[in-house]
């Protein structure tokens, strides 16, 4: 199955200066922002409602529907989430490094669409050369007449301003993504009442885009909502960046038609495993994704099917693990990040999160016991009840829930391994 | 009275004129502060809370919220190895121990001379070019341990005055995330990241 490249279009066919203006204007860039500026509100925000477009940066929430949930008082504030920190994904910075433009112009469509006259870039603090590439972009475009008073000689001002995060994880949800921009600590607020659409930055309403979702904007003004829509798949419209990682013999990102199985991804598209190895398992949608295994194989990577064989397509990140992986390090890797990035307000979270990892350590260690995996099982319960997808939620944001999906991995497929390190004394792989 | 340089109190006004709140500027200023003295001392927060109008302590509980915000003395240059679960399944544990080894820095600490810091660290985003390492968060991707023992071996050697994403990657790096597309020459003087509007870049060839 295939579909139009639309978001790496111009770097696939322009690798050497697919970031510029020149380049970006010579294929049609820009010219849906000027469009947008001589449409209303309503226009734009059913466009995109009708577009079915899905927001990228993992919850998979309506773009356009997010809009019009924009309150009334202004000023309104447009923030684009730049903060990719999600383990296994890297498909927001060949955006940002590739297309910079394309996130500009997606930045003043979703700006005029909901009455914004200054936009945020948010970009994680180690994605210094994306930051270089996008402040360049903007810098263009400031020269251009794009941005700033009078954009495209209307009577619209826009300014949007870079700001670089501390490298902190969190940050990438929306409410505490907020709280670091207003120069606080970037702690997840509770929703309600702080839906940023109503009381976001500074208490006004704001917009909060991922990357690669406003990246598609100029596109489906350019083919029109129909269109778009009709990429692909019925349910799970447009093109869907994949970033793919681990044991695939080519890890990389790949703009992809929803619908397609697994199988196709990880052994055509990616290549199979390398060696000749058996898979073992993958996360099919960022650390926070439960995982599969071979038997989920033949599923369609819809957000549908996805969710109902319990797990999610996130942040579209893909970790493959072949059969020499040892299962109790990988989960532990994924909880150490969590950890690690838990912003500690939650207490379910910060204990939880901090045991789980230490209960992993000890079994890796050879120091385990054989009470151990029920332990972290009855741990997870804490944080997550019954450890349910979707998760009920103890926490004010989803990053507690998160981190028991690699002990959902071990209580469902890899008991017999887990033992196996208790029997042993330590890793036996 | 501010402790910073002529040029250094023109850059936190032009930064801090750039958000409709003053507080907005404490991240960036606390990277303005960085850049000023290596590394974020007591005084420097002092400073940041005197621009923003806020308290040192509030200044403190942001910047120790984040990791990149770095109280401790930091070498001039701080080597981050990714040993997140994708660079984990490809041997970034190894590529760790390697410049642990080489430079004689364990995790999270500095060399006396104060040229190197070493750190593991969680996911940076570049796992289609697993094992990732940044130099002051200029990207290397695909680096071996052998790459990695030589990494440490030029910048002790070389002690460039810009590290260069590009150039590093020519050097140590093997398999990227996706094409890299242009060079870009600009590079990182300190720990902390090289980004123009800070005034914290260079160009890698300069001195």
């Amino acid at each position: 199955m295939t579909a139009p490249l639309v978001v790496t279009r111009r770097m696939v066919d322009h690798p050497a200066d697919s970031h510029s203006i020149d380049r970006y204007e010579a294929t049609g860039g820009y010219a849906q922002a000027k469009l947008a500026i001589g449409m209303t509100r309503d226009e734009l925000v059913e466009t995109v409602k009708a577009s079915g477009l899905l927001g990228r940066g993992g919850a998979a929430f309506s773009a356009g529907l997010k809009w019009s949930f924009l309150a009334p008082a202004r000023p309104a504030y447009v923030v684009i989430n730049a903060d990719e920190s999600e383990p296994g994904t890297f498909k927001d910075r060949q955006l940002l490094e590739r297309d910079p433009h394309q996130m500009v112009e997606g930045t003043i469509i979703t700006a005029i669409a909901n009455e914004a006259h200054h936009a945020f870039v948010y970009i994680r603090g180690e994605y210094a050369k994306p930051a270089r590439r996008v402040q360049a972009a903007i810098d263009e475009a400031y020269a251009k007449g794009y941005l700033g008073r009078a954009i495209f000689g209307s009577d619209f001002d826009l300014e949007v301003t870079v700001h670089l995060g501390g490298g902190a994880y969190i940050c990438g949800e929306e409410t505490a993504l907020i709280n670091s921009l207003e120069g606080r600590r970037g702690e997840p607020r509770l929703k309600p009442p702080y839906f940023p659409a109503a009381k976001g930055l500074y208490m006004l309403p704001t917009i909060v885009n991922n990357v690669e979702t406003v990246s598609n904007l100029p596109h489906i003004l350019a083919m029109g909502a129909d269109d778009y829509a009709g990429l692909a798949h019925e349910s799970d419209t447009g093109t869907f960046l994949m970033s793919l990682s681990g044991h695939v013999a080519k890890p990389g990102n790949y703009e992809l038609p929803h619908g397609i199985t697994w199988r196709e991804l990880i052994y055509d598209i990616g290549g199979g495993i390398p060696g000749g190895k058996e898979l073992k398992a993958w996360i099919p949608g960022g650390a926070s994704a439960p995982w599969f295994v071979p038997e989920h194989l033949d599923l369609e990577i819809t957000k549908e099917a996805t969710a109902a064989a319990g797990s999610m397509l996130g942040s579209g990140a893909v970790i493959v693990m072949d059969e020499t992986t040892c299962m109790v390090r990988a989960a532990e890797r994924v909880i150490r990040f969590f950890s690690h990035e838990s912003c500690g307000q939650c207490t379910p979270c910060r204990e939880g999160t901090t045991w789980l990892e230490m209960i992993l350590r000890r079994i890796e260690e050879g120091q385990g016991r054989a009470v151990d995996l029920d332990l972290a099982i009855g741990v997870s319960d804490g944080i997550s009840i019954d450890l349910a997808w979707p998760p009920k939620m103890t926490t004010i944001c989803p990053l507690g829930p998160s981190a028991v999906s690699p002990i959902k991995a071990l209580k469902d497929y890899f008991r017999d391994e887990v033992q196996a390190h208790v029997d042993a004394g330590g890793c036996p792989l | 009275m501010s402790i910073w340089s002529h040029e250094t109190q023109i850059r936190a006004k032009e930064i801090v004129a750039r958000y409709p709140e003053k507080r907005s500027a404490v991240m960036p200023l606390l990277y303005l502060a960085m850049a000023e003295d290596g590394h974020l001392t007591d005084a420097g927060m002092e400073e940041v809370a005197e621009w923003v109008g806020l308290t040192p302590a509030q200044v403190h509980a942001v910047a120790s919220f984040y990791t990149m915000y770095k109280r401790e003395r930091t070498g001039k240059y701080l080597i981050s190895c990714c040993t997140s679960i994708s660079c984990m399944l490809l041997g970034g544990d190894d590529v760790l121990a390697a410049i642990e080894d080489e430079s004689g820095v364990p995790h999270g600490e500095t060399d006396p001379e104060g040229v190197l810091s070493v750190e593991h660290v969680e996911c940076i985003g570049a796992c289609g070019g697993a094992v990732a390492v940044q130099v002051n968060y200029e990207l290397i991707e695909g680096v071996s341990p052998e790459k990695a023992r030589e990494l440490v071996r030029w910048l002790k050697k070389a002690t460039p005055a810009a590290v260069n994403s590009d150039e590093m990657q020519e050097l140590f790096g093997g398999i990227r995330s996706f094409d890299w597309g242009i060079r870009d020459e600009d590079g990182a003087v300190g720990p902390y990241p090289a980004f123009q509007p800070l005034g914290t870049t260079k160009s890698a060839g300069q001195s």
